[in-house]
């Protein structure tokens, strides 16, 4: 079954794992394989604590009254639920854990190009992380992570300050990750490694590097701006001072329409390595599918003004930011056009990782194409800031990018661990996702046509029907958010021992052991051919089927 | 039976029939979309599952299939754009000679004004069939005037003036909802629109009234003392306001701005911003001094000394002699008044 069956040492091989124990072995290691799990365990520590808040939002909103929380208490719990969710699971969890643990080893080497910058970015997310843990416990913040002005500058009374800070530092370890990953992918790829022979994952990241280097900084700006005008009332964006509140609009989706591409390119990534792999073949047009990472993450900053269609912008801007947001839909649509044509006359299977691939296929296709309608001028015009654009978003940021998560989390996890999760239950897990996934947010594209705002702490009676819908689609997609939770766990402890290349897949990650040594690679690989070398893998005489 | 699960929003005015068929085109471009991805990633899955001794056939990618499935979308998307900015355009285009509603929105409630003098809180009435124009600022933070039934929906800000504009074709009472989150009370800073057949609009309106709201302004104008410096004739230390609204003003720094709404507002506010050409910087400041329905009441007055003015001779003062293609360009972007003073 696998390579190194024959030659099993009776003791555990040296690895990245055992290397060293004890807390400072792991607080002060410099290993991206250590500091991926770093980030893995405080991400997820994070996902839960936004997934609390999500709950008790759709438990408040079961009934048209409000009655479970304050008012006040409602609005905390949705701004915190955005803020924790976006800035402090989303937009470092498949760069910061995935990424940080594959980029080097896909590329052939032996860690990031500044392992010590790579622990600094995780103890900037710490801190960060920490500042907005003691915002939320002593009092939270209710301006919606979206902090527009000049509520957020003027009217609210609770911490913005503090939350913005808190994002503030964040995005320092977001902007130390591109960085790190852009570096690497420049100069430490190994002999033999042309960018045409790069995994596609390695071209979605380096696409995600860009955006975070160039975007982060505005946002970074921009809060600053907001804890200055708050603080010492400058009057950049008070109208009363002089001020715009349409320039802080601009300034914050600027880079938070880019976000989304950090949290969806890397997901991307992760298809094209699962897809090749459990349909052995090559990615259809390699070179489409990497050069649309690097179109998307382009057009991606010059389509920002399409969330401020109804906020009084003129009519010729608005226009023009419809028309090029169609044109990066394009690139989207060419992606999922070309894993399609990847399956057709593949060898398919159907284990836990390619379920959430299909997975991601159906429910990124569905935000995608509600994205269609959200950029056409005449209907955002009704279903703007209301329930289509959550469903619309979650489809896209909670569908696509965590069922790529999800899917590449369960592909690796042999890699990460050393150990096999029970693929039955991984299976059902994935199954129960894509079900309680849609039975929440779908409808939510409904209650938003016929009028539904969003932030809604009650509502008129006749949209309760599809609010309980929704609120018991939640509970089943908590059910498979926690599977794999408990699973994996289980499998670190009773899982067995994962062989190296479990999958039989392409890719230098796969080529050294499971887990990996501390260095990755016994000696420095040398490449001669091209990604996704199904083909030589499957060739009878290699003896590859698994 | 779907009174209390509808499953579609009532269309209750012009513009919702527009939207209502450009969304179901949309629906159905994305339904035939969904299906083919559906449908082919379905059979491909099937159809190729792994077999024994069957291996996979790789294929290296295909130029002309890449064009083809770019440049195919692309046509299908500027499509939708092209319809989706007609659409818009429309919405965002009041007619001439609409009603004019004056909308204050506060932390939290609507409060309305009718051009006619009738006030309304968190109602407004308006009779089916006629155009209404809704001139709208906000007396703290961000709001958004959100009438699903007439797909419409308009953010409006503290410090200007946004415009929006609807006809109503259905008698009925209508949701009117706040959809820009604006803080605790957001959800509860709801209102109906009421809208009535003519004649029982006509009851409605001759109900209690202070009079026109540009006969409120006159009032303010003259309580401020505005008229020792704005005289209708040529005299004054301020421009002459007779005729102004809606015509091009040239300014002190040699721009010219339309006098929409905005500007008048403007002026009133921060005067020394947009000085007219030709005039010294005298005017203090009635920011912090009027209510915003004060400065609508002025605004609505300012409006109604360019009604007459239409009889060939204005008294020229505040502006210069103006191209007759100029007037036009001013008559239509005073009517997208929301951005006609936004000139850099």
């Amino acid at each position: 079954m696998s390579i190194a069956a024959p030659i099993a040492p009776p003791v555990e091989r040296e690895n990245y794992l055992n290397k060293e124990y004890g807390v400072g072995s792991w607080l002060l290691t410099t290993d991206h394989k250590r500091i991926s799990l770093l980030y893995l365990l405080s991400i997820t520590f994070f996902f839960f604590i936004g997934g609390f808040f999500a709950l008790l939002i759709r438990l408040e909103l079961l009934t048209p009254a409000g009655d479970l929380v304050q008012a006040d208490t409602y609005n905390k719990l949705f701004t915190m639920h955005g803020m924790v969710m976006v800035f402090f699971f989303l937009i470092p969890s498949i760069p910061a854990v995935l990424g940080n643990f594959l980029v080097p080893m896909m590329v052939g080497a032996k860690d990031l190009a500044f392992p010590r910058i790579n622990l600094l970015s995780w103890y900037l997310y710490v801190i960060g992380g920490v500042m907005m843990l003691h915002c939320m416990l002593t009092g939270g913040v209710d301006t919606g992570w979206t902090f527009y002005v000049p509520f957020s500058t003027a009217f609210s009374n609770t911490k913005v300050i503090e939350a913005g800070l808190a994002i503030f530092v964040a995005g320092f370890s977001s902007i130390l990750t591109g960085l790190n990953f852009i570096v690497t992918i420049h100069r430490m790829r190994a002999p033999g490694m042309t960018w045409s022979r790069l995994p596609l994952f390695i071209w979605a990241h380096y696409a995600t590097s860009v955006i975070q280097i160039l975007g982060t900084p505005v946002i970074a700006i921009t809060l600053v701006l907001v804890v200055a005008e708050r603080a010492l009332h400058l009057g950049i964006f008070d109208p009363k001072l002089g001020g715009d509140p349409l320039l802080f609009q601009h300034l914050f989706w600027f880079y938070s329409h880019p976000a989304v591409y950090i949290m969806i390119l890397p997901s991307m990534g992760i298809m094209s390595e699962i897809i090749a792999c459990f349909s052995r073949k090559r990615i259809f047009g390699y070179h489409f599918v990497a050069l649309s990472s690097i179109a998307i993450a382009v057009f991606g900053f010059i389509v920002w003004a399409h969330h401020m269609f109804v906020a009084g912008i003129s009519l010729y801007a608005a226009l023009m930011f419809s028309l090029l947001s169609y044109a990066v839909a394009v690139p989207s649509a060419v992606k999922v056009f070309n894993w399609t044509a990847t399956l057709y006359k593949g060898s398919i299977r159907y284990d836990a990782p390619m379920l959430y691939a299909f997975g991601f296929l159906g429910l990124f296709t569905i935000g995608g194409l509600t994205g269609l309608f959200l950029a056409c001028l005449g209907v955002d015009t009704h279903v703007h800031d209301t329930y289509f654009v959550i469903a619309h978003f979650h489809y896209i940021m909670v569908g696509g990018a965590l069922m790529g998560y999800l899917g590449g989390m369960h592909f690796w996890w042999p890699k990460i661990s050393g150990k096999l999760y029970p693929e039955g239950w991984a299976r059902l897990a994935a199954l129960i996702v894509f079900i309680g996934f849609n039975l929440t947010f779908f409808p939510q594209f409904i209650l938003g046509y016929v009028g539904m705002p969003r932030r809604y702490y009650q509502y008129p009676p006749e949209f309760q029907v599809l609010n309980v819908l929704s609120t018991a689609g939640a509970t089943v997609l908590g059910v498979g958010y926690l599977l794999p939770m408990i699973y994996f766990l289980w499998s670190m402890r009773y899982g067995k021992p994962a062989p190296d290349n479990p999958w039989n897949a392409a890719g230098l990650e796969w080529q050294t052991q499971s887990p990996p040594t501390t260095f990755n690679f016994e000696k420095e690989p040398v490449v001669t051919w091209e990604a996704y070398n199904y083909e030589e893998l499957d060739a009878p005489q290699a003896g590859g089927s698994h | 039976m779907f009174d209390n699960f509808p499953l579609w929003p009532d269309r209750a005015s012009t513009a919702a029939g527009n939207v209502d068929a450009l969304f179901i085109f949309l629906i159905i471009v994305s339904g035939l979309m969904t299906a083919l991805i559906f449908t082919a990633v379905i059979y491909f899955a099937a159809r190729y599952r792994r077999r024994k001794g069957v291996l996979a056939e790789q294929i290296e990618g295909s130029t002309p299939l890449e064009i083809t499935w770019s440049i195919i979308p692309m046509f299908v998307f500027m499509a939708i754009f092209a319809w989706g900015a007609l659409v818009y355009f429309k919405s965002h285009t009041p007619p001439r000679d609409s009603t004019e509603v004056y909308v204050v929105a506060k932390q939290w409630m609507w409060k309305l004004e009718h051009a006619e003098g009738q006030r309304e809180i968190n109602e407004l009435h308006v009779p089916v069939g006629r155009d209404v124009k809704l001139i709208m600022t906000s007396q703290d933070v961000i709001h958004s005037f959100f009438v699903p039934a007439f797909r419409m929906k308009q953010d409006v800000l503290p410090g200007r003036y946004t415009v929006a504009w609807f006809r109503a074709t259905k008698p009925g009472t209508y949701h009117l909802f706040c959809s820009q989150y604006c803080g605790t009370q957001h959800s509860g800073m709801i209102g109906s629109i009421i809208v009535q057949e003519p004649a029982q609009y006509e009851a409605w309106m001759n109900g209690g009234t202070t009079g026109p709201l540009s006969a409120t302004g006159e009032k303010i104008f003259a309580e401020l003392g505005c008229a020792t410096c704005h005289r209708s004739d040529a005299q004054g230390r301020g421009p002459n306001l007779q005729g102004v609204f809606g015509k091009p003003v040239q300014l002190e720094d040699g721009r010219t701005v339309t006098a929409d709404e905005n500007y008048i507002r403007e002026c009133i506010l921060d005067p020394g911003s947009k000085r007219v050409k030709g005039f010294q910087p005298i005017m203090p400041t009635f920011q912090g001094l009027v209510s915003e329905e004060q400065v609508n009441a002025l605004v609505a007055y300012v409006k109604s000394l360019a009604q007459p003015a239409t009889n060939g001779t204005r008294t020229a003062a505040a502006t210069p002699p103006a191209q007759d293609s100029n007037q036009a360009a001013a008559a239509g972007s005073s009517a997208g008044s929301a951005t006609g003073s936004q000139v850099q």
